[in-house]
C-alpha cells in the first residue's frame, strides 16, 4: 500500500513524515502518471489557487476527479479541503466538487487570527489539538456528508465515502491519529480492489 | 484558544513551500500574481530594482498601498519593514498583514539591533547569508528565513552563494560532536540550542526560501535544486517584458524543478527577462545590511 501526497505545492513534507511514522510507504505526486502509482492521496495545506492552477495545467485535476469517482480515497487539509469542496462561497474558483460542502475561504480571518484549539473527534478516545491557519470554514453540508468534528457550530472534519477533509492541520502536530484514520480508509479501498469478484 | 504561537507562525510558513512569493506595487499587479499562482504577494511602494535606482531612504510602503493590495487578492499579503523599526512592524500588525519581512532592501532604522519578533502575533521572515545570521534571526523570533541574495539585480550569483553557504554549514554542524558545537556556535554568533537543533534536524528549524536575484524560471529551479523550500521573486516579474507569462512560468518551475523535460517546456516562450546587473559594479550592496 502506498499513500501519495500531492507535491504540487504546500506542506507535503509534513504529511509525508506522518505517513512514514505510521510505517506506510509514501511518495510525492506531481503528475497524473504519479497518481497511478498510489492507493490514496493527501492534498496538503498551502494555497488552493496555486494548487488548482497547476493541477489543471498538468491534467492532474481531471484525472484525480475521475479516480475519486471510482472510489479512490483522498484526504484534503485546509487548502486541500478547498480543492475537494463542491462550492466556494466567496471567490470564483474552480474545485473538484467531490465532497458536498459549501466553504468560505479565510472565514476565520487573516494570519493574526490563526489559532489552535482542542477538539473532540468522533471515534477518537482523547481530544485532538487542531491547528487552524487562515482556515476555510465549512458553512453547510449535504445529507451524504458525515461530520466527524465540530468547532463551535461549524464542521471542521467531514467525510463523504472515500473523501475526507479537515480545515485544520494534523500534520503540524505530533498526533498521527487523523492520518491513521485516513490510512484505514486506504486499506479498506485496497482490500476491496484486491478481492476477487464474487461471481467470477 | 491560542493565537500567534511559534507553531502557528512557523506552520504558516510551511504552507508557502513549493511556492512563489511575488513583489507587487499595485492591485493590478497583485491580481496578475494571484492569477499566475503565487502563494503570497509582497506589497511594496517600488520593486527593489527601482529602490536601487531611486536611492535615498526606503521605508515601509504607504498604508493605502498595502490596503489596496490586501483588498485585491485572496492570497496572503506580506509587507516589508526597515530593520529594527519596531513601530513600522506594530503598524503593519495592526493593519493585519499576514507576514512581515524585516528587510535589508529598505534602509535600516537601527544600526545594531533587529526587532524582537517573539513579541508579535504576526509572523516575520528575515534574510540571511549564512547559518549564523539565519540562527540569530530565528532566535529573535523569525519564523521563516530567506537568502538575501542581492535584490534588484536580476543576478542569481549572490542567492546561490548564500544558499550554498547555509547548506554547507548545516552539513558541517551535522558532523560536530557536542563540545565542538559550543565553540562553533560562538564562532558563527548563534545560540548553542539552535545549532544543536540544526544538528538534530539536519536542516534549519524553519522554512528557508531563496530571494534576491531570481529573474527566470531556470533561476528559480536552480534555487530549488540547491535546497530552497520556495522562492521570492522581486523585480524579476514586473521588470520583465511579459509579467503574466513570466510569473506563470516561474510558478511552474518551482513545482517541477526536478523534471528537465517540464522545465524545457516552461522555459520556452517566456519573453525577455529583466535586465541584470553585475555585482562588482554596485555602489550599494543591500545584503550587507543586517547584524
Amino acid at each position: 500500500m502506498v499513500i501519495g501526497v500531492s507535491g504540487v505545492q504546500g506542506d507535503f513534507r509534513e504529511h509525508k513524515w506522518m505517513i512514514e511514522r505510521l510505517g506506510i510507504e509514501t511518495m510525492v505526486v506531481k503528475t497524473s502518471e504519479d497518481l497511478d502509482k498510489v492507493d490514496g492521496l493527501i492534498i496538503p495545506g498551502g494555497e488552493s489557487t496555486t494548487m488548482i492552477r497547476i493541477m489543471k495545467m498538468t491534467g492532474l485535476f481531471e484525472k484525480l476527479r475521475e479516480k475519486v469517482k471510482t472510489g479512490f480515497p483522498v484526504y484534503g487539509t485546509c487548502a486541500g479541503l478547498i480543492v475537494l469542496a463542491k462550492e466556494i462561497e466567496n471567490y470564483t474558483q474552480e474545485s473538484l466538487g467531490v465532497i458536498d460542502i459549501k466553504v468560505m475561504r479565510n472565514a476565520y480571518g487573516r494570519q493574526v487570527d490563526s489559532f489552535d484549539e482542542m477538539i473532540e473527534i468522533k471515534g477518537f478516545d482523547k481530544p485532538f489539538k487542531a491547528v487552524f491557519i487562515r482556515a476555510p470554514r465549512i458553512d453547510s453540508y449535504g445529507p451524504d456528508v458525515e461530520v466527524l468534528a465540530f468547532l463551535d457550530k461549524f464542521p471542521v472534519m467531514c467525510r463523504q465515502g472515500n473523501v475526507l477533509v479537515t480545515s485544520f492541520h494534523p500534520e503540524l502536530t505530533d498526533d498521527a491519529r487523523v492520518h491513521e484514520y485516513f490510512a484505514n480508509m486506504v486499506k479498506e479501498y485496497k482490500m476491496h480492489q484486491e478481492m476477487p469478484k464474487a461471481n467470477a | 484558544m491560542e493565537k500567534g504561537t511559534w507553531e502557528i507562525k512557523k506552520g504558516f510558513a510551511e504552507m508557502f513551500k513549493g511556492g512563489v512569493i511575488m513583489d507587487v506595487t499595485t492591485a493590478e499587479q497583485a491580481k496578475v500574481a494571484e492569477e499566475a499562482g503565487a502563494v503570497a504577494v509582497m506589497a511594496l511602494e517600488r520593486v527593489p530594482a527601482d529602490i536601487r535606482k531611486a536611492g535615498g531612504v526606503a521605508r515601509m510602503a504607504s498604508i493605502s498601498k498595502i490596503k489596496e493590495i490586501m483588498q485585491a487578492v485572496s492570497i496572503p499579503v506580506m509587507a516589508k519593514v526597515r530593520i529594527g523599526h519596531i513601530a513600522e512592524a506594530r503598524i503593519l500588525e495592526a493593519l493585519g498583514v499576514d507576514y512581515i519581512d524585516e528587510s535589508e532592501v529598505l534602509t535600516p532604522a537601527d544600526d545594531k539591533f533587529h526587532i524582537n519578533k517573539h513579541e508579535f502575533t504576526v509572523p516575520f521572515v528575515c534574510g540571511a547569508r549564512n547559518l549564523g545570521e539565519a540562527l540569530r534571526r530565528i532566535s529573535e523570533g523569525a519564523a521563516m528565513i530567506r537568502t538575501k541574495g542581492e535584490a534588484g539585480t536580476g543576478n542569481i550569483v549572490e542567492a546561490v552563494k548564500h544558499m550554498r553557504t547555509v547548506m554547507a554549514e548545516v552539513r558541517k554542524v551535522q558532523n560536530l560532536p557536542y563540545e565542538e558545537i559550543v565553540s562553533y556556535a560562538k564562532e558563527i554568533g548563534a545560540p548553542v540550542e539552535l545549532v544543536q537543533q540544526v544538528k538534530d534536524l539536519g536542516r534549519l528549524p524553519v522554512v528557508n526560501f531563496a530571494a534576491g536575484g531570481v529573474a527566470t524560471p531556470a533561476d528559480a529551479a536552480l534555487m530549488m535544486m540547491l535546497g530552497a523550500d520556495g522562492v521570492f521573486v522581486g523585480s524579476g516579474i514586473f521588470k520583465s517584458k511579459d509579467p503574466a507569462k513570466m510569473a506563470k512560468s516561474i510558478v511552474m518551475s518551482v513545482t517541477y524543478w526536478n523534471d528537465p523535460e517540464m522545465l524545457l517546456k516552461i522555459s520556452e516562450d517566456i519573453g525577455e527577462p529583466m535586465e541584470g546587473l553585475e555585482i562588482d559594479t554596485l555602489e550599494v550592496k543591500l545584503q550587507e545590511r543586517g547584524w
